[in-house]
């Protein structure tokens, strides 16, 4: 790890940005168990480091896409985290008003163009955001967060091969979290690299640690320049580990099966992206500990508030069924 | 009033709104030559930029038009036969229509999707189906099939006007059909049908090219004696209800025509609603014509057998006057 060209100030967003996703997501996690929270939630835990990272080097016109798996997306754009949590909850105050949950969170305002429940949905539309960029002659970039499942969608490679033909601003991020639900990515394609894939598009494909939020910036700031710049979309593999469940409550549907071994989450938890940086800010003397601890202080405090204020929220009026449709 | 065939029609509706609106843009497979004349010439007109050739992938294209439409343009996607429609059913099912509302209205979705529909041109089951009733079951889709050329640019410039997603489907087997196209500019709502014959004996509703079937059959119970209003849907989502329950208060009979297979077909809707809602008007028990339950085959003679036919509605409409 390194933070050759990283100012100090977009080192201290990114490692507040991993460590506000680890809270929240935790803080999710809890919830659920208690049996608080309606629905399925996919927690973003050790994964961080990607959006963080890729995030840190977008403005609030860029736009992204997102997954089923997107708390950590919304942070990252610079989300509000008391809508995200009242939506979780199905409240009124959600940012969805209750209509769309923990696999639809959107906020248009800051680029958020929504998370989309289904795997490789939302790349096309990235391409779409891209396309408008381009139509408009805007320098906005259009980033599609997307998982190793994804890549073998069919969406996948029809959209790679749209952005290369007509030569968008898109920069295509695939998380690669090792695990479509339950089957290793590993049994789901026989090749090592999803980057390699882009070749077969005539763009870039770069491999990234996904644990490595400074690593991840940078390589998203050369994609996102490559895009801004009028050269084309970039595809990045950002190698990184689901290290908790599919879905939060993932036993119901093993039936004491269990789909990895001990040994394996133990090296995936060995490189956490939040200890990694961490870790690095203290030996490299580039924060003093006190503020990376009222900062933690602070940020689980606000998760706190955004879970009391989620409780207390309203429910969603019934009538607003029949709001939001046609124009 | 100027005459002009249907797709003619279609084709002065995409440019004359492109030209008024800049954010107005053509996307999809062989736009720029104009496979269907309905595209053809914008090219040279527009350029580029605004008359986008793709290669052959509905899902991405489709995709990409609702990624263009929710950050500031107003796509129309020509995705060439309904069809094909299937291959992008994820972007238009669960995305264009759903996403105003998913996301609690942060958003509007002003986009067309343009595609031709059902048979008539012996192209076979691939080529051939109509597909109108599936998006009609979509909840926040809207869903277009004129019959004339008038209605289909009046129709067309104004789902192009509209901020929600809308399905324009066309007929290949009407695109040479002359009609009147007025000069100066209008638009037609979305949503309201047109009374194309009236009669006081029996309702017949129809859209696209069963229209012409339904006019053939009130044509022949006319020598009868039997006069038919034919109602011209032309908006298949929303519908115009409210046409349809006030002639059947008048008629007492109802016949609903529809190139869709017979099952969930559009007709099923359409007389659901009449016997639901005007049961006490109703002198005999509502009737559907619909396609033959097969796959569309290819032989002229076939396909012509599965289509629903002058006869088949004169037969309906005899068993509402038994």
């Amino acid at each position: 790890m390194h933070h050759q060209g990283i100012s100090l100030d977009v080192l201290l967003d990114i490692y507040t940005c991993v460590l506000r996703i680890r809270r929240f997501e935790e803080e999710v996690s809890r919830l659920f168990r208690q049996g608080q929270l309606p629905g399925f939630v996919h927690l973003y835990i050790g994964e961080e480091a990607v959006a963080a990272g890729v995030c840190a080097t977008l403005t609030d016109e860029d736009t992204i896409i997102s997954t089923h798996r997107g708390h950590g997306h919304v942070i990252a754009k610079g989300g509000d985290i008391k809508r995200m949590m009242a939506e979780l909850f199905g409240k009124a105050s959600g940012y969805n008003k209750g209509k769309g949950g923990s696999m639809h969170i959107a906020d248009f305002d800051i680029g958020m163009l929504g998370a989309i429940g289904i795997v490789g949905g939302g790349i096309p539309i990235a391409v779409g955001a891209g396309l408008s960029a381009w139509y408009q002659d805007s320098e906005r970039v259009s980033v599609c967060f997307f998982g190793d499942g994804a890549a073998n969608e069919g969406s996948f490679h029809e959209s790679l091969n749209l952005a290369s033909a007509l030569n968008l601003p898109v920069v295509f991020v695939c998380e690669n979290n090792q695990y479509g639900e339950f089957t290793p990515a590993a049994r789901a394609m026989n090749i090592c690299d999803i980057a390699d894939r882009a070749a077969g598009y005539g763009i870039p494909g770069l491999v990234a640690d996904g644990a490595d939020a400074l690593e991840m910036y940078r390589v998203a700031r050369t994609a996102a320049q490559r895009a801004r710049d009028g050269d084309g979309p970039t595809l990045i593999e950002a190698k990184t580990h689901r290290r908790g469940s599919h879905a939060e409550g993932e036993e119901a549907f093993l039936a004491g099966q269990t789909y990895r071994s001990e040994e394996e989450l133990a090296a995936a938890w060995a490189k956490d992206p939040l200890l990694l940086l961490h870790t690095y800010i203290g030996e490299q003397n580039l924060l003093p500990a006190e503020q990376l601890e009222t900062l933690d202080a602070d940020i689980t405090q606000s998760v706190r508030e955004a879970v009391d204020a989620a409780r207390n929220s309203p429910d969603p009026k019934v009538e607003s069924v029949f709001e939001d449709l046609w124009v | 009033m100027p005459r002009k065939t249907y797709v003619a029609a279609i084709q002065e509706a995409l440019s004359e709104e492109m030209r008024r609106d800049p954010r107005v843009f053509l996307i999809g497979e062989d736009v720029r030559i104009g496979v269907f004349p309905s595209t053809r010439g914008l090219h040279a007109e527009f350029g580029d930029k605004r008359v986008i050739d793709t290669p052959i992938s509905e899902l991405a294209v489709a995709g990409a038009g609702i990624g263009a439409a929710v950050t500031g343009l107003r796509p129309v996607v020509d995705l060439m036969f309904g069809t094909f429609l299937y291959l992008a059913f994820d972007q238009i099912a669960n995305q264009a229509g759903a996403m105003r509302y998913m996301y609690g209205g942060q958003t509007k979705v002003p986009l067309v999707f343009m595609a031709q529909n059902g048979a008539g041109s012996s192209a076979g089951h691939h080529h051939s189906q109509a597909v109108h009733q599936f998006f009609m079951n979509m909840p926040q889709i809207k869903v277009i099939l004129p019959s004339t050329p008038g209605d289909g640019k009046g129709l067309l410039k104004s789902a192009i006007r509209d901020d929600n997603p809308v399905l324009f489907l066309h007929s290949l087997s009407l695109g040479g059909k002359r009609g009147d196209v007025p000069a100066e500019e209008y638009l037609i709502p979305i949503g309201l049908a047109d009374v194309k014959r009236a009669g006081g004996d029996v309702t017949i509703c129809a859209a696209g090219p069963t229209v012409y079937t339904a006019l053939d059959a009130a044509d022949a119970l006319a020598a009868e004696g039997i006069e038919a209003e034919v109602i011209d849907l032309r908006s298949l989502s929303p519908w115009d209800k409210q046409a349809v329950l006030d002639s059947v208060a008048k008629t007492g009979r109802f016949v609903a025509v529809d190139e869709s297979f017979p099952t969930c077909s559009a007709a099923s809707e359409w007389a659901a609603t009449v016997a639901a809602e005007a049961f006490h008007h109703l002198r005999a028990p509502v009737q559907r014509v619909t396609n033959k339950d097969v796959p569309m085959p290819f032989s002229p003679t076939l396909e012509k057998a599965v289509l629903p036919s002058a006869e088949d509605v004169i037969a309906a409409v005899r068993r509402t006057l038994a």
